[in-house]
């Protein structure tokens, strides 16, 4: 790529390292928050509906934990923000205020939900009446989950950019329909997605912890009654998850097809193409501009499941990695080459305005700035101007073996989950549970799992979509800030130090408070 | 105005004393916020997290300049 050989590799390497630290790590703190609020909600709703005071010690019990792991994530996201302005300035200059609007309406929420209806979940039991505790409690949960929507927004806003005009005048991207950012069809797919993962993981949380205590023999009927709310919720999140992941794929098809073709490991497109269930790749003999093509040592595929998931019918063709890459004609699929050329004079209307603007020639000025106003250029020009920025068309494949094994991974644990909540249900209504020590262990061991099927997904996401930082407009390498390399990795250390030591305490002191148990 | 302070009395009592009655777990977990934050704001912001473009132009239009020239100046090769 031209721009990487204007910049230092180091540099960009480093700076997606950070960024891809600091984002994990926060996803660590996130989905707990969004799911555990929800099963709080809903034992607390118990609790003033039945009057049972076994319900409100339950509640108290994962509020604390809750409690801990809020306040140990509470702000670990703002890094994320000063990254864009250090490590990524043209980006955050080029994304404008669609980044920006998103963000600050998440400040400002947050701000409110946290200082106000927290509070009261924790300060105010006995203090307010039982019916505005819960309802507190309540905004708690949907105030989380809808502060998640607007950074998910402005992610989305990335895969897929929509609703914007680039203004050559400012240099930025400016929204002109907030509506279209908002209810892309990606947010959409990823909001549910998101908060479906974290209804999940903290229904796993619940359960695995439950399990220990059943394991334990300690506090049976509170660790019943809460494998109880945890499986159900986790049963029906599951499911949720399944469906909003298919839905996520078939977006993926239409508007980042590159990235789905890998994560299918598909590079010749077909009809009747299968859904590959499991494989595993190595490197073929052959390549495409200069880039080794994988092929499947073994595969299970069920034939025609891809054809019929993205075009809903057996007989549809999927396109290949090959065919984004050279074009298809009879698809009516751009070549990378052609796309090179219409984003190279996009660029080079880009320029004659800079020399217009020069040379001090307003009437020239006027006349590109429309040019950039115009539907016929934006779509069929400016869509394309990252590609201007590409040497070699190879270049537009992401790394093909970690998009086909972080979401195949992602997927197989999708299932586990779903199996796994269905039998918790399935042993307590049978009055088994407390015998089936295998399966306690089981659901113990599993607290992890969704946490690393999280991160698989957000790999899938990010690294998926690579050269782009935003879609088809903005690689990575041109986007990151022109600093000195040896400042990223200082802070790239200070974070991994930070994160791990707040990792450590919230696991330290949530581990005390389970052994402590809920209180009398 | 005059029937405010009653209710703000209420509220500072209310965050006073939740402060005041919190539990060990809760002490220590506000404990790490504090150095947190201030481990994020008051060293890695001022030290090592400046705006880059803010720090080096002055104003929108310079930076835009800056952005602009970085979005066309690296075509050279190409054309």
């Amino acid at each position: 790529m031209t721009m990487i050989e204007n910049v230092d590799l180091t540099l960009v390497g480093w700076s997606r390292a950070q960024f891809a630290l600091t984002a994990a790590y926060h996803w660590l703190f996130v989905p707990l928050t969004l799911g555990l609020s929800f099963i709080l909600a809903i034992m607390e709703t118990i609790y003033v509906r039945t009057g049972k005071e076994e319900w409100k010690r339950l509640t108290r019990f994962w509020m604390t934990l809750f409690g801990i792991n809020f306040a140990i994530g509470v702000a670990t996201g703002i890094i994320l923000e000063f990254e864009f302005g250090t490590n990524w300035s043209n980006y955050s200059w080029f994304v404008g205020d669609i980044f920006g609007a998103p963000l600050a309406v998440e400040g400002i929420l947050a701000f409110f939900l946290e200082s106000t209806f927290v509070a009261v979940m924790f300060f105010g039991w006995n203090k307010v009446s039982k019916k505005f505790h819960l309802i507190s409690t309540w905004l708690v949960a949907i105030g989380a989950n809808l502060s998640a929507l607007w950074i998910l927004v402005a992610n989305a806003w990335m895969q897929n950019p929509i609703g914007m005009v680039f203004n050559p005048e400012t240099a930025r991207n400016e929204m002109v329909d907030f509506w279209a950012v908002l209810f892309n069809q990606v947010a959409i797919d990823k909001f549910l997605h998101a908060i479906s993962s974290g209804f999940l993981l903290a229904s796993m949380f619940v359960l695995g912890i439950s399990s220990w205590f059943l394991i334990r023999k300690r506090e049976e009927l509170l660790a019943k009654r809460s494998i109880l709310i945890a499986g159900v919720f986790g049963f029906l999140s599951s499911l949720l998850i399944a469906y909003t992941g298919d839905s996520s794929a078939r977006t993926l098809s239409k508007v980042q097809p590159v990235k789905f073709a890998s994560m299918e490991a598909l590079y010749q497109g077909k009809n009747n193409a299968g859904l590959v269930a499991m494989g595993f790749l190595k490197d073929s003999d052959k390549k495409i501009e200069e880039e080794v093509i994988k092929d499947f040592v073994f595969k299970i595929e069920l034939p025609g499941f891809l054809s019929i998931l993205t075009g809903g019918d057996k007989t549809g063709y999927v396109p290949g990695i090959i065919d984004h890459v050279s074009g298809n004609k009879e698809k009516e699929i751009l070549s990378v080459s052609e796309k090179i050329n219409r984003g190279q004079y996009a660029r080079n209307v880009l320029k004659d305005y800079k020399s217009a603007r020069t040379a001090g020639d307003k009437e020239q000025v006027e006349k590109i700035k429309a040019v950039f106003q115009d539907k016929v250029f934006r779509e069929n020009y400016f869509r394309y101007f990252g590609y201007a920025f590409v040497d070699n068309p190879g270049d537009v494949i992401p790394n093909v073996p970690v998009a086909f094994y972080s979401f195949h991974l992602m997927v197989m644990l999708g299932f586990f989950f779903i199996l796994l909540f269905a039998m918790a249900v399935y042993f307590l209504f049978r009055g088994t549970i407390s015998k089936k020590k295998w399966f306690l262990w089981i659901a113990l061991l599993s607290i992890p799992l969704p946490y690393i099927a999280g991160e698989l997904g957000w790999v899938l996401t990010e690294m998926g979509r690579q050269p782009w930082i935003i879609q088809d407009l903005m690689p990575v390498s041109a986007a990151v800030s022109q600093i000195s390399s040896g400042t990223v990795i200082t802070t790239f250390i200070l974070f991994a130090v930070l994160f791990t030591a707040l990792l450590i305490s919230e696991i330290s002191i949530m581990v005390k408070q389970i052994k402590t148990g809920p209180k009398q | 105005m005059k029937y405010s302070f009653p209710v703000m009395n209420r509220l500072f009592r209310f965050y006073y004393e939740g402060f005041s009655n919190m539990s060990s777990w809760g002490r220590k977990v506000w404990i790490i916020i504090i150095i947190k934050l201030f481990i994020m704001f008051a060293i890695l912001k001022i030290f090592f997290f400046q705006d880059f473009l803010k720090k080096k132009y002055d104003n929108d239009k310079q930076r835009s300049e800056y952005v602009l020239d970085q979005l066309i100046n690296s075509s050279d090769d190409h054309d």
